[in-house]
């Protein structure tokens, strides 16, 4: 089995990404920081065999799903809160705009997105993350590509 | 990572990062110290400089278990700790601050003995016999195989406390480079021959 910092270094950068991609950046950093937590504390009992970036993304999801609830018992909507970040300067910042457009999305086209596009797993593997079939997670996913392009149309201008 | 074939989202993630550095170092800190916290750490290591090249430090939170060479490949040493300890591993180096800061001291010469939590468990037996003994050899003294034998308690295993210096999981800290040929000359050593000359001359000073 694999020292758990190899785990860290290999795919780290992967579930942060899919983090900030599926809450934004304001909460990216908690929920990947309890995904770390959590993957550790299973590890030693993983099987030699399982995929380790679909077992992280499963993990994550969980974790992105009590977010997101605990987001919606709160009193104020999130979109009101300051959570563009765009120009903050910090390294870590992205394209606020991006954000925008991802937060405007359905959670399950954002989350299909997020788990296909920038983890790389297989449609049959985000069906059974997300739950339904293959078919409607891919369907889920062209969706919400097809969303983002119409409202975020700056890069595709920029690379003309 | 994007999937270079699959075009359909082409450049509409550019704008994240693919690696954060500063993020990325944060996380790892925040998660050594939850880790840590809950009681998941099972084991912390670092490396640092010597005289003797790059040192892999490990401990557990009972002590520290691992001292290893570059020659011995740290890469395989932490796999084979993820084996034979736990996976739950992590570069972690507040754990391994004293055992840092006693073992500079000692490159340096102002140090003659260690005073830090060990844990034996990758020795058994015999071995941990022989490992228990090596601190009693004094600074700048040295011991044949033979003697170290009859210290601990099988005059006629003399081999098997070559076997045990060889495999000795906490090098420099345990002093098997104190134990030589009863010819005076250095014998093998885990770190090989030239660190044992490195730390015994050290000593001679």
């Amino acid at each position: 089995m694999k020292p758990f910092e190899q785990i860290v270094a290999e795919h780290g950068p992967m579930v942060l990404r899919v983090c900030r991609a599926v809450l934004g950046p304001a909460e990216a950093d908690d929920a990947w920081s309890e995904t770390f937590l959590a993957a550790l504390k299973a590890y030693p009992e993983l099987p030699a065999d399982a995929n380790v970036e679909a077992w992280l993304v499963t993990i994550a999801h969980r974790k992105a799903v009590d977010v997101t609830r605990a987001r919606a018992r709160r009193p104020v909507p999130v979109e009101e809160l300051p959570d563009r970040v765009s120009s903050s300067g910090r390294p870590e910042s992205w394209d606020g705009d991006l954000w925008d457009a991802l937060a405007g999305l359905p959670d399950k086209q954002r989350a299909t997105v997020a788990y296909h596009y920038l983890a790389g797993l297989p449609y049959r593997e985000i069906a059974d993350i997300v739950g339904g079939s293959t078919d409607a997670a891919r369907r889920a996913a062209a969706d919400g590509i097809r969303a983002l392009r119409a409202v975020y149309p700056r890069n595709l201008e920029g690379a003309k | 990572m994007m999937t270079k074939s699959d075009d359909q989202a082409g450049d509409l993630f550019d704008a994240l990062p693919v690696v954060d550095e500063d993020a990325t170092r944060r996380l790892h800190e925040r998660l050594v110290a939850a880790a840590q916290r809950d009681g998941l750490l099972d084991l912390a290591y670092r490396t640092f400089n010597t005289p003797v090249g790059a040192l892999l430090l490990a401990a557990t939170e009972q002590g520290l278990v691992r001292i290893a060479y570059a020659r011995e490949d740290h890469d395989a040493v932490l796999a084979r700790l993820a084996d034979a300890v736990s996976p739950r591993i992590l570069q972690a180096p507040a754990r391994l601050e004293t055992a840092v800061r006693q073992l500079d001291e000692y490159f340096a010469g102002g140090r003659r003995t260690f005073d830090l939590p060990l844990d034996f468990r990758l020795s058994r037996g015999f071995r941990r016999a022989v490992l228990t003994h090596l601190p009693e050899i004094g600074y700048g003294s040295t011991e044949s195989y033979a003697q170290v034998a009859a210290a601990a308690g099988s005059p006629k295993a003399v081999r098997a406390v070559g076997t045990a210096c060889v495999t000795n999981p906490l090098p420099v800290v345990v002093p098997c480079h104190r134990v030589v040929r009863s010819d005076g000359s250095f014998g093998g050593y885990v770190g090989g021959e030239e660190a044992k000359r490195t730390l015994l001359t050290l000593e001679a000073a």
